[in-house]
């Protein structure tokens, strides 16, 4: 009879201890990559609609036009992996090479950066001197502890021609 | 006040020029919005708290710029460049600096 009880209760400590990372793994996979592919299809089609507001890396005006106005806009994004890419990641340290997980994260934040950049100037004729500036969220000291995030800032000059 | 990151106010002339001015704030996060952060990490994704967090702390560095831009007698900034640095754990310091000019 105590053994039985002994037995449950060792059972359920084992399922907790390797139980709940699988779980977490599995529900980080699932949602995650939903949640991926959901933002992917939100940004192609932005980036279509967008497609006529033109985002330079140069400063360059152009000089056949008129310019009106210009002005600073900024944007920015904090995302992070999930559970399950975040352990394949760090699998990867070992081997080293290609981390397609974060590689993956990183073209979506900045073309959500990007896109939310030409969303704050819908009137302008376009964007120039586009900087984009990646920065790494609380991974510090220790690599245990805090938010794995990385924010990506877009920055750049809206310009509006006559 | 007028900002650009570029080395001209696009439409207008510069006419006197003030030299550099910068705005730096240093951010710790907030237990609850670490909470939420964390919970939101499992499943990946963008951690909203954390863009507006940044947004605010961007924000307050470049009203630091623009007052001593103010101060010193300028319209206008040009040549904005931001920057972000992880100072301590879970601290980050966001900085802003430019050159203040007066455009016409």
């Amino acid at each position: 009879m105590e053994d039985s009880t002994l037995e449950t209760i060792d059972l359920v400590i084992l399922l907790l201890v390797y139980g709940l990372p699988v779980l977490l793994a599995v529900g980080g996979l699932v949602i995650g990559s939903f949640l991926e592919r959901k933002h992917f299809e939100s940004i192609r089609e932005r980036e279509k609609r967008l497609a006529g507001l033109p985002a330079l890396p140069t400063k360059v005006l152009d000089s056949s036009r008129e310019t009106e106005e210009g002005e600073l806009v900024t944007a920015s994004v904090v995302v992070s992996l999930d559970y399950f890419k975040r352990i394949l990641a760090s699998l990867r340290n070992i081997f080293g090479g290609r981390v397609r997980a974060y590689e993956s994260l990183l073209d979506r934040a900045k073309r959500e950066a990007i896109l939310r950049l030409k969303e704050q100037a819908p009137d302008s004729d376009a964007i120039i001197n586009i900087r984009l500036e990646t920065s790494s969220l609380a991974y510090t000291q220790s690599r245990k502890k805090g938010i794995g995030g990385v924010e990506v800032l877009a920055y750049g000059t809206a310009v509006r021609y006559r | 006040m007028i900002l650009t990151n570029v080395e001209q106010i696009p439409g207008k002339t510069i006419t006197e020029n003030y030299g550099l001015v910068t705005g730096n704030t240093v951010r710790a996060k907030n237990v609850g919005r670490d909470f939420a952060a964390g919970l939101k990490n499992l499943v990946g994704g963008e951690l909203k708290g954390y863009t507006e967090l940044l947004t605010e702390a961007r924000n307050e560095a470049v009203d630091r710029m623009k007052e001593q831009a103010d101060a010193l007698g300028a319209n206008a900034v040009i040549n904005v460049r931001f920057s972000t640095s992880a100072v301590a754990q879970g601290a980050a310091e966001l900085y802003v600096y430019g050159t203040a000019v007066r455009a016409e």
